[in-house]
């Protein structure tokens, strides 16, 4: 979707504010948010925040915009309803979770990699070397193809084998490639001459230049 | 230097209106039997204690000094740095990116707030700030000169947006005279930002 989070190329949003010897965590409430958005038996967190209304998005801060997310996928996908949300107890008449994630199970997934990569269908439509074109596509729904590089020309940097295609819900597997736009191709030549801008794009974002 | 955002709730003040909120939404699903309350605190303990940028600094220093160990980090970046102990979510495909003097690289997420959990922990507020996230693709040398971080005019910029679950590690060069440092000494001058590719070394 083309919503305020895709924000690759923006001006107006002010200097970078760097804070000194800044802490994980600012408040007790966002250790809590973070910790129970992890853990909630939840998907699609990312696109739920990017469906937050523009205006709202910019005002949050991060962790109030998982927090915003959370909710909103909880009730979505029926894990909790509004009522509930809004009351802070459970509906005794609803059933209750009887096992949910441990700290070992905790420890382990935050310690052991597991793997985004799925078996290809096909083969890869790309090769190093090869010259695209980033598709001009504006879905509404979830989207890895940022606007600052649709109608570009780029070049195949590297082909990383498939992943779970985020565009589709289910999750098909595409291939997954670095490609690789020059800053003047993106910016026009006011942009420096070497300087260059890499991006993961699925097979599906691309064509044949 | 001066900064503005959201953060003043540290913990002196009443409860905020989100605060209370996250307690409330907490307590629900705890009551729901949905969420276990050790698992929550463990997760909180593992980014307050057990990652952060000390991780990716002991990656770097041990590329500047071990060549072999440089080579295999090319090669499969993510197998290397499970090899120092480092691996699980957010660094399941990892690039390393090897500054050179010809080429500085740059790391953003510009659609979210993607970032290597296991070698860097979680990324600082600026990192998932609009500022950074609009103008790191546009105006890399701008954003670099806002860190202090001053770039020849013959060093070409690559900037790496994490747009897929492929995960970014920039390897900056080795300070020069540091030869006689050993690897612990030389990973304490390795920055988060260096990392990241907001500051050389």
């Amino acid at each position: 979707m083309n919503g305020v989070h895709d924000m690759g190329g923006m001006h107006g949003m002010g200097p970078i504010a760097p804070e000194p010897d800044e802490p994980v965590f600012h408040a007790e409430w966002e250790r809590r948010a973070f910790a129970v958005a992890m853990m909630a038996p939840t998907r699609g967190g990312r696109y739920a925040r990017e469906r937050i209304p523009g205006p709202e998005y910019l005002r949050m801060s991060y962790y109030e915009r998982w927090l915003a997310g959370l909710c909103m996928a909880l009730v979505e996908q029926g894990v909790v309803t509004a009522e509930e949300l809004a009351r802070g107890t459970a509906d005794p008449a609803k059933p209750k979770g009887t096992k949910p994630r441990g700290p070992d199970d905790v420890r382990r997934a935050l310690t052991t990699s597991g793997s985004y990569m799925r078996e290809a269908k096909t083969a890869p439509a790309f090769s190093p070397g090869d010259r695209v074109r980033a598709r001009n596509l504006n879905p509404i729904g979830h989207t890895r193809l940022p606007r600052y590089v649709r109608g570009r020309q780029g070049v195949i940097e590297r082909h990383h084998g498939a992943q779970a295609y985020p565009d589709t819900g289910a999750g098909d597997a595409q291939a997954l490639y670095t490609v690789r736009f020059s800053a003047r191709e993106l910016w026009g030549m006011d942009a420096a001459e070497h300087d260059s801008v890499s991006l993961d794009l699925w097979e599906p974002y691309l064509e044949r230049a | 230097m001066a900064h503005d955002h959201d953060h003043h709730d540290h913990g002196q003040e009443p409860p905020s209106d989100i605060a209370l909120r996250v307690k409330a939404l907490e307590s629900l699903l705890l009551e729901k039997g949905l969420v276990d309350p050790a698992a929550l605190d463990a997760i909180v303990d593992h980014f307050e204690h057990n990652v952060g940028p000390r991780n990716g600094a002991r990656v770097v220093a041990r590329a500047w000094t071990d060549p072999a160990y440089r080579e295999r980090l090319r090669r499969d970046a993510t197998a290397a740095i499970a090899e120092l102990g480092y691996a699980g979510a957010q660094g399941e495909h990892m690039v390393a990116l090897e500054n050179t003097p010809e080429v500085h690289n740059l790391v953003v997420c510009t659609l979210c707030s993607c970032y290597p959990w296991p070698v860097l922990g979680l990324p600082p507020v600026w990192y998932k700030s609009a500022p950074y996230r609009s103008r790191a693709v546009i105006d890399p040398r701008g954003v670099l000169e806002e860190f202090g971080t001053e770039l020849p005019d013959d060093v070409a910029i690559r900037v790496w947006d994490s747009t897929a679950e492929i995960r970014y590690l920039v390897i900056p060069e080795r300070p020069a005279g540091t030869d006689a440092l050993d690897e612990e000494a030389l990973a304490a001058l390795v920055s988060r930002d260096g990392m990241i590719g907001t500051a050389r070394l």
